[in-house]
């Protein structure tokens, strides 16, 4: 699965996605026949099926307040479907950004349609999310050298809540001007190698018989087991 | 200890000033930052074909300054030509093509998953097909000695490495000129001798902004000296260092150890 061309997981994706937010019978049945089809995969291409899987939940919390606002207007079931769609469309998506390299994804997403000016967004994102976390592992490293902890900003005794608070919020002040300057850096070494607001692409997708085929069968897979579960329901 | 450094520039040859354009004309260039600090209060500064110069001067006289106004990446009062074009909007990439600039911070400018990726960005950023930007970025790892790095993840190199593939990605570019901000930072004196090595052997006028004596002594045909905004001196390098007291506060630091 590492192996396929991006193009070929974006394109499964989207139709598992749309054929996951179209389903409205049985939705218990096909939400875990969806849940065997997507381990499946992950064990097929070797990841952590629990680790993964417990991942995938990050997005519960935000979908529950949605859930919560269906449950308290009267309509559970448009509450648990909300869940269970989130759910899984989050384990997919882990699915295919576990298995494409960051600039393959985004080649992948550029040659299918995506906006330009969004995966620019995207990759500059990706590159400054490094920045600011090797610029915090700097500051930790310093704070460390002279005796401070995590947990004194956030639980030293010796302290007051409002000092430990204004404390915490001055490094990740500090954290993120330098991490600002650290960008424009960047930037600035990009400009003077020619950058144009555009990456170029360096590595050139190459769409194979075997994409196809996985293709295929990827975006068959959904579309078989929806039309089994609504059947046999 | 001294630098393993390779035996300096030849002296240039007696008699006047060649009479060609130079490579770089600055002219009364002012700057003033953001927040109302006044970098530069115009400088004059030009660079000969075949000139190793270095911009000498305390933290804070404006070097760094001075050399992001050569590839147009600040843009102050005052002109600034390279091999004759100005420096303006319209001529920005033919001047960034001709003007390799390797900054201070080798980690900014390294900025691509692995490190071929990084030294054909700028070959690619010009137009050129993917094959020829490999190629091209290939011969520029085989010049500063790091072929073999060419598919390891540039954040996993020493600082010495980090470097010269900083220099591979300028080279990739063919510059006709290259500046080098502050390039012995974080190197140890192996490091430097191996970078001062490399730089001799590279054919292109090259501008270094340098705290560095011995290294400008073994590079550099003359010095400017960059005091408040503007340069206060220029000459042979051993004559700006002593005139500066730079040559006494070397003498003083190894007393000192």
């Amino acid at each position: 699965m590492h192996r396929r061309d991006p193009r070929a997981k974006i394109a499964a994706l989207m139709v598992f996605l749309v054929v996951l937010a179209t389903a409205h019978r049985a939705l218990p049945a096909f939400g875990l026949a969806l849940v065997l089809l997507l381990s499946a995969a992950l064990i097929w291409a070797r990841l952590p099926l629990f680790s993964a899987l417990a991942r995938a939940a990050i997005v519960l919390p935000f979908s529950l307040v949605f859930a919560a606002v269906c449950w308290l207007s009267g309509d559970p079931a448009r509450g648990f479907s909300l869940l269970l769609k989130s759910y899984l469309s989050a384990l997919a998506v882990l699915l295919v950004v576990s298995t494409t390299p960051f600039p393959a994804l985004l080649r992948g997403l550029e040659m299918s349609g995506a906006p330009r000016f969004l995966l620019m967004v995207a990759q500059f994102l990706y590159r400054y999310l490094f920045v600011i976390s090797e610029e915090a592992q700097h500051m930790s490293k310093a704070a460390a050298s002279r005796g401070a902890t995590v947990g004194s900003f956030v639980a030293g005794r010796s302290k007051g809540r409002s000092a430990r608070f204004r404390a915490a919020a001055g490094a990740l002040a500090v954290l993120f001007a330098r991490s600002y300057g650290r960008a424009e850096d960047i930037h600035r070494s990009m400009l003077a190698r020619g950058f144009l607001g555009r990456f170029q692409p360096f590595g050139a997708l190459r769409f194979r018989a075997t994409d196809a085929v996985f293709t295929l069968f990827a975006s068959l897979a959904p579309v078989l087991l929806r039309a089994a579960v609504e059947r046999a329901m | 200890m001294p630098h393993p450094l390779p035996p300096g520039p030849r002296p240039p040859a007696p008699g006047p000033r060649p009479l060609s354009r130079p490579l770089i004309e600055v002219r009364g260039l002012r700057f003033c930052y953001e927040d109302g600090t006044r970098a530069l209060n115009g400088v004059d500064f030009r660079l000969e074909r075949g000139e190793t110069v270095a911009l000498l001067g305390a933290n804070g006289s404006g070097k760094t300054t001075f050399v992001l106004h050569l590839n147009g990446l600040l843009a102050g009062q005052g002109s600034v030509e390279i091999c004759g074009l100005p420096v303006n909007r319209q001529n920005i990439p033919e001047i960034r093509r001709k003007i390799g600039l390797v900054f201070q911070d080798s980690e900014s400018q390294l900025f691509m998953p692995t490190v071929l990726e990084d030294v054909a960005f700028g070959p690619l950023n010009s137009g050129m097909s993917r094959e020829h930007a490999v190629e091209r970025a290939l011969a520029a790892l085989e010049t500063v000695g790091m072929s073999a790095a060419a598919a390891r993840a540039p954040y996993h190199l020493s600082a010495g490495e980090k470097k010269r593939v900083a220099i591979a990605g300028i080279l990739a570019m063919d510059p006709e000129i290259l500046v080098l901000d502050e390039p012995t930072t974080s190197l140890d004196p192996p490091g430097q001798g191996a970078l001062a090595e490399l730089l001799v052997r590279l054919p292109q006028p090259k501008i270094l902004a340098t705290h560095d004596v011995p290294f400008a002594r073994a590079l550099c045909d003359r010095a400017v000296f960059f005091q408040g905004g503007v340069i206060a001196a220029e000459g042979p390098v051993e004559d700006i260092v002593i005139r500066f007291g730079w040559e006494l506060a070397l003498e003083r630091s190894k007393l000192r150890r």
